[in-house]
């Protein structure tokens, strides 16, 4: 009841001086909002980070087997490195042995890539694209989609065929204003027809995903991509189920460390990555960005707490002979310090309710206008709430015991 | 004066008076609102001993309508704090309807406050945001009573004092004798034993005065204990009772008759 009459004073107060109250609320409105901010967009980036880019560079239940992983997020030791450089490559040889340990109903495909100049006659110069050879099943396990045109057949895929898919990119530089399906682009002084155009898939962080070219694996681009032509990349196996992950990769282990005769206790000299692998940095990223969103918010958050206890100490002066009257008419220490807390707090949660409206804003702003993404994590509204709620209440403790200690007297004899 | 038409309560007689602020130790029987037993107040200001109060024994019965005169420093803002249980006395006791009031801590003192005394000041002292009602509220408020019973029981005492048509304005919206007026009425929300009002009159005119004069009269025929700090014999003539302080000492109790007779040219000379 006092509470409610608390609030309701808070409330007066604030609507009776509004600049004064907004001075008072900035501190824990920039602090809440920049908390709301910060952490959204490491939300969003995370969110983005597990579902679409990682997703788009390793399929869903699936793993790679490479020779060392591509994906490296964060230190790798330099003596980590010089054991990857040391490593046997992956062959074409490999690879049939694989296939056949993999459990049935396993999708699998085989990748070689490089940055290549390519070129069309309908564009001026080369123009430098990411070129994948590719066999098996590589655009269902990648999930990619094709727009127009059509798939490379197995025939295609068997012989070696010159035909490529690309990527919208591609079609924008070299074929501009084109319908490119029919038409040729060149890789290595050869021609290649386009049977295919891709979905477009997005950008992450300013890299396109679109400018690609694939060809089949048989086909001759192969030798342009790594020193020796018979070198595979990366061998992608995609299992139906999450539960037959495991399993997989143990049959591929135990194929590849015949194939590269080492002894029990040797360890392996090829990676098996998953998405899961390729995560964990970014997990770790992630909460030291978390804590760094909550670390930076706090000092705005304690300049506000300093501000609001002024405010309040001022509040008390400013008011001696109201809380000499409340104690004449029988208000208690306690009643008096509840009073000032809950202004204290309410002046402090007004102030966070604005700052997560301005948070929010500002996360939306920013998704908008750069590329990082950003979601409003539920948790982060709560705790905005209660962070202000705690900064009023431990700023309101020492102006509210300065009012509740007054000596009735004296606070009514104050003019 | 209207008075002669009311029967009086009989004021206590000095012997009675006697008998029970000299049993020190002793809790003095319910018909006695406020027994002082050798009340001292000291003041330490800064080494020098204050000596506010030096001995005070005053006794009030139930219903009685007292006055509390005395020139400036005579210490009757000090016995008036004490009475008020708004400060407690350095020696001797404090008798509040049968509690000993001069052992209490402070959260008891608030609970006493608000349940046996209605304050009136001289100059208000109003919640300037707050509404007549929302003023009349308060004590009710700290006495832990349901919003809706608040407003009914405020709204009834706002009638007690003929302000019902300005319940809903703020004091800067009322004259002088109004606020005094909403001032009365929050003194009487909480049915107190006493009313305890300070210079009542000090900051209205003698018109207005006379006028809350008459409320203060009204109540006590009603049968409500009232308490007047005064130092105006003209004022404090309207009290059925008259108690003088004089540097810190009582220095004379008498009935209203004997005091207009012994000050009739103070009383006068302020008239003319």
């Amino acid at each position: 009841m006092l509470f409610f009459e608390s609030i309701r004073l808070a409330l007066n107060t604030i609507r009776a001086q509004k600049l004064k109250s907004f001075f008072t609320l900035l501190g824990v409105c920039i602090g809440v909002m920049f908390l709301i901010a910060v952490v959204s967009i490491v939300e969003g980036m995370g969110r983005y980070m597990e579902q679409d880019l990682i997703g788009k560079l390793i399929g869903i239940n699936s793993f790679e087997l490479r020779h060392r992983p591509n994906i490296n997020m964060g230190d790798v030791d330099p003596s980590v490195w010089e054991s990857y450089r040391r490593r046997p490559r992956l062959y074409r040889d490999d690879v049939a042995p694989v296939i056949e340990a993999l459990p049935d109903g396993t999708k699998w495909a085989i990748v070689s890539d490089n940055n290549l100049p390519v070129s069309s006659r309908y564009s001026s110069g080369p123009r430098n694209a990411q070129v994948s050879a590719v066999d098996g099943d590589f655009f269902a396990i990648r999930k990619f989609v094709i727009a127009e045109g059509r798939d490379f057949t197995p025939q295609e895929l068997a012989m070696g065929t010159p035909v490529v898919i690309v990527g919208p990119e591609v079609v924008k530089r070299l074929f501009p204003g084109l319908s490119p399906v029919g038409r040729e682009l060149k890789m290595g002084g050869l021609p290649y027809t386009i049977v295919g155009v891709l979905e477009t898939q997005g950008s992450a962080f300013g890299l396109s995903f679109d400018n690609q070219v694939f060809a089949p694996w048989a086909s001759p681009v192969h030798r342009l991509l790594n020193r020796v032509p018979t070198i595979v990349d990366a061998v992608i196996v995609q299992v139906p189920t999450a539960a037959q992950m495991t399993e997989a990769q143990e049959r591929v282990r135990q194929v590849m460390r015949v194939r590269h005769k080492l002894r029990p206790g040797q360890p392996d000299n090829f990676s098996l990555q998953t998405s899961e692998s390729a995560l964990a940095f970014w997990n770790k990223l992630k909460r030291y960005l978390v804590l760094a969103g909550i670390a930076l918010p706090a000092i705005g958050l304690v300049v506000g707490a300093i501000v609001i206890m002024n405010i309040m100490l001022v509040a008390v002066a400013e008011r001696t002979r109201e809380i000499g009257i409340r104690k004449a008419l029988g208000a208690r220490r306690a009643d008096i310090l509840s009073q000032f807390l809950v202004e204290a707090a309410t002046l402090s949660t007004v102030g966070a309710a604005v700052g997560i409206a301005l948070g929010v804003g500002l996360a939306k702003l920013i998704s908008v206008v750069s590329p990082l993404p950003a979601t409003v994590a539920p948790w982060s509204i709560v705790v905005g709430v209660a962070l202000g709620a705690g900064v009023g209440i431990i700023s309101g403790v020492y102006p509210a015991s300065r009012a509740s200690r007054l000596d009735p007297i004296a606070a009514l004899r104050q003019e | 004066m209207s008075d002669s038409t009311h029967v009086e309560a009989p004021l206590s007689t000095t012997a009675e008076r006697q008998a029970v602020t000299s049993q020190a130790g002793v809790t003095p029987s319910r018909d006695w609102v406020i027994v002082t037993r050798g009340i001292k107040r000291e003041y330490d200001m800064g080494g020098e001993i204050v000596r506010a109060l030096r001995g005070v024994d005053i006794a009030i019965r139930r219903n009685e309508y007292v006055a509390i005169m005395g020139p400036s420093g005579s210490g009757k803002s000090t016995l008036m704090n004490i009475v008020g249980c708004l400060d407690t006395p350095t020696a001797g006791e404090y008798w509040l309807n049968g509690s000993l009031v001069s052992a209490m801590k402070d959260d008891e003192l608030a609970r006493i406050r608000n349940k046996e005394i209605g304050f009136v000041f001289q100059t208000f002292n109003l919640l300037p945001r707050a509404t007549a009602l929302h003023n009349v509220e308060l004590p009710l408020v700290y006495a832990g009573m349901s919003a809706k019973q608040r407003k009914e029981t405020a709204a009834h005492a706002l009638d007690r004092v003929q302000l019902t048509s300005r319940m809903h304005h703020k004091p800067n919206e009322l004259s002088g004798g109004q606020r005094q007026r909403v001032a009365i009425a929050r003194a009487l929300v909480n049915n107190p034993s006493i009313l305890l009002a300070d210079e009542p009159t000090g900051n209205l005119d003698s018109t207005t005065s006379f006028e809350i004069m008459k409320v203060f009269e009204q109540l006590a025929d009603q049968g409500q204990t009232v308490i007047m700090v005064t130092h105006e014999a003209d004022i404090a003539a309207h009290a059925r009772r008259v108690v003088a302080l004089h540097d810190g000492q009582v220095s004379s109790d008498t009935r209203r008759e004997h005091f207009v007779q012994e000050n009739s040219h103070l009383i006068e000379a302020k008239k003319g």
